[in-house]
């Protein structure tokens, strides 16, 4: 019982990197922009996160200045891709490979430092609660925020006209562009949300969950949050299932390793990659489900006027 | 996979299976070191500084392996001086290996050294090609008249701390960070349980293998897993800091792994598993030097020729088992102890090395079981 608790407790914890990821590129990809540089950001900001949490010792200037630093690699991917035109995909894995060897030139000083390991936070009275409590009530405040976040931008997406807007700008811009509304800003707005998202996700990796900076830390998440936008079908709130989804995933392999259960962990490793696979092949297979729930700009450089 | 050593080829396969971009971006950055400067032009008729040359799998800032050989290669600096010039290459990929080894051989090094199994069949065609160049080779296993290879013993760091953990132990649990089911892994969780099993014949290892050399954040998830499963003291055969500082959080205990962590976890840090591999360079050197270096050598170093150590033992380790630990390491140091003498029972029973013998080197090579007291079974990958 307890230690199901405890599974529950890790597999939280560990799909909170994914989930900050995914919701950040989840919002620019709304707007129809995809930005393959996630990686890059998350790394960026990790060390950015870092450095600053190590010289100040406040954690939350650390994810402040994650999220400016992911924001900031995003507003110059966005420029180049909104104003410039230049190939989204190109562009992004471009940002991805930028990222990293800007990121381990900025570190070089920072490897072999340390934070002290981070407490959980208890919520008082609900962590005391059997079962839940350990399972859902004792954790950094990042896994609260990032379930915040959900919920915040569930709710922008869907009760606000704002939110209408950057759904109808990824949809299809030209209408939103001759009502007057300014396509490219908005479209730079939410990919800065997006890197801000993608560096809060780098920095927990490098506060919380390592804590530490090396070379390459966040190992590929940031590849990963973007293929759960795709499995999520672009909504928020699957794609925080499916971030805890694939952290469970990772978890109950070690899990059942550590109990003596024999099953091949490449396979375990595999799944989460399988899943997404299944969930694109299915989305495919019905193309009105595809225009349902695919920005239908998504990738689609937007020119006014032409 | 024949060899014993192919961490780093595993490493490779990996990350370019999973993150082809991340691994791809690693471009080869090529730093010069000059030695000191030669003091003055006084002495014209002073010697050429020998130039030796590093290959690297890693950066140097990994805090791990290739930081390990790139202490080695600051020892032979210290130790020579201007009598040598030594050069490295970061980052190198396999598929780039034979053009860069190639490259140094052509700029005049006459000492090479790749730091990683997978560079093994480019580092041999280069090394017909300069028959008068020395060509050293970490963690393989192919030689050739002008080609040695050389490899560390981290058994004996495994083992010692095996005794600590046994000794710490409060639940008779420890657990063990794996990265890939090859022969080196397996003897250092079998040694780390036999080291334990020599104090305290209760303890059982539980193992979780992450298919990683490097993911700090899945290393950490495996060592709260363990801790979820009353594991207690944990090591790990994977690169990062990880599962001491997850250990630390819980208040557990684990071990170093490569170069001194106890910054890392002032508490949890119970001794640092290291490997020095400034020994080697500097006896490759000087024979290359004197002329007294010979090709087609399989080198093998431990703790007897100072390559491997178990250093920053805790306080909070009882006096009567540091000692134990002390004694083990000069037994190891004097010859006289070997981790892998029989009896060895594997897990399912099985005898593999009968009462009284020293394992050979060839056993050595070769083991893929785990040892009675590891729980579950070796992954196959099959």
């Amino acid at each position: 019982m307890n230690e199901t608790a405890l599974l529950f407790n890790t597999a939280l914890a560990s799909g909170t990197t994914l989930a900050l990821a995914a919701l950040g590129l989840l919002v620019n990809e709304r707007a129809g922009v995809l930005n393959l540089g996630a990686e890059g950001m998350m790394l960026v900001a990790a060390v950015a996160g870092f450095a600053m949490a190590f010289t100040t010792g406040s954690d939350v200037l650390g994810f402040v200045t994650a999220a400016l630093a992911g924001a900031a690699l995003a507003a110059l991917f966005g420029i180049l891709v909104i104003f410039l035109n230049t190939n989204q995909y190109a562009t992004g894995l471009a940002l991805s490979l930028f990222g990293y060897g800007l990121s381990a030139f900025l570190g070089v000083s920072m490897v072999g430092r340390t934070l002290s390991a981070r407490e959980n936070y208890e919520i008082p009275v609900l962590a005391d609660l059997p079962f839940v409590g350990p399972a859902f009530f004792s954790h950094h405040p990042m896994v609260y925020v990032a379930i915040g976040l959900t919920i915040a931008i569930a709710w922008f997406l869907y009760r606000t006209r704002a939110g209408l807007l950057l759904r109808a700008i990824g949809e299809n811009p030209e209408p939103a562009h001759a009502l007057g509304y300014p396509v490219r800003l908005i479209r730079l707005a939410a990919v800065c949300v997006g890197g801000a998202l993608c560096g809060l996700a780098g920095a927990y990796v490098s506060l919380v969950t390592a804590p530490l900076w090396v070379e390459g830390l966040t190992a590929g998440r940031g590849w990963i949050a973007l293929a759960l936008t795709v499995f999520a079908t672009w909504r928020p709130a699957r794609a925080l299932l499916g971030a805890y989804l694939f952290g469970g995933v990772t978890v109950l392999q070690m899990n059942l390793q550590a109990g003596g259960v024999q099953i091949s962990s490449h396979l375990l490793t595999m799944l989460p990659y399988i899943a997404t696979i299944l969930v694109l092949a299915l989305i495919s297979r019905n193309v009105a489900f595809i225009r349902l729930n695919m920005p239908a700009s998504l990738g689609k450089p937007f020119r006014p006027g032409s | 996979m024949n060899s014993s050593n192919s961490r780093k080829m595993n490493r490779r396969l990996f990350a370019v299976a999973g993150l082809a971009a991340t691994a791809l971006v690693v471009g080869c950055g090529k730093k010069e070191e000059p030695a000191p400067a030669a003091k003055a032009a006084s002495a014209p008729a002073k010697p050429e500084p020998l130039k030796a040359a590093w290959v690297y799998i890693g950066p140097v800032g990994d805090a791990g392996w290739t930081f390990a050989h790139d202490q080695g290669r600051k020892a032979v600096e210290a130790e020579f001086g201007d009598k040598v010039k030594t050069t490295f290459v970061e980052k190198v990929p396999y598929s780039d290996g034979e053009r860069v080894i190639r490259d140094l051989a052509s700029q005049g090094n006459k000492v090479i050294f790749a730091t990683s199994f997978g560079y093994m069949d480019a580092m041999l065609k280069v090394a017909g090609e300069f028959p008068d160049i020395k060509f050293e080779h970490a963690t393989g296993y192919k030689t050739a008249p002008n080609m040695n290879v050389y490899d560390s013993r981290f058994y004996h760091d495994a083992y010692v701390s095996g005794i600590i953990a046994g000794a710490m132990t409060k639940t008779n649990t420890l657990g063990f960070v794996a990265s890939f089911p090859i022969p080196e892994v397996l003897r250092n969780i079998n040694a780390f349980t036999l080291g334990a099993q020599s104090v305290n014949p209760k303890v059982r290892t539980r193992v979780v293998w992450v298919n990683t050399w490097f993911d700090p954040e899945k290393e950490g998830a495996a060592a709260q897993e363990l801790i979820n499963k009353r594991a207690d003291v944990l090591l790990q055969n994977t690169d990062s800091t990880a599962v001491l500082q997850t250990a630390e959080k819980n208040g557990k205990y684990a071990f170093g792994w490569d170069s001194d962590m106890s910054a890392f976890a002032p508490k949890a840090h119970l001794a640092s598993n290291i490997v020095d591999w400034g020994p080697y360079y500097k006896k490759s050197i000087k024979e290359a030097m004197d002329g007294s270096w010979k090709g087609g050598q399989r080198t093998i170093w431990g703790k007897p020729e100072g390559t491997n150590d178990v250093i920053k033992m805790n306080e909070v380790i009882p006096e009567a088992t540091r000692k134990k630990a002390q004694e083990a390491l000069d037994a190891i140091k004097g010859g006289t102890l070997d981790p892998f003498t029989g009896p060895i029972v594997d897990n399912a029973g099985k005898e593999r090395l009968p009462k009284g013998e020293k394992a050979s080197q060839d056993w050595k090579d070769k083991v893929d079981f785990y040892v009675k007291g590891v729980e579950g079974k070796v992954p196959t990958g099959k």
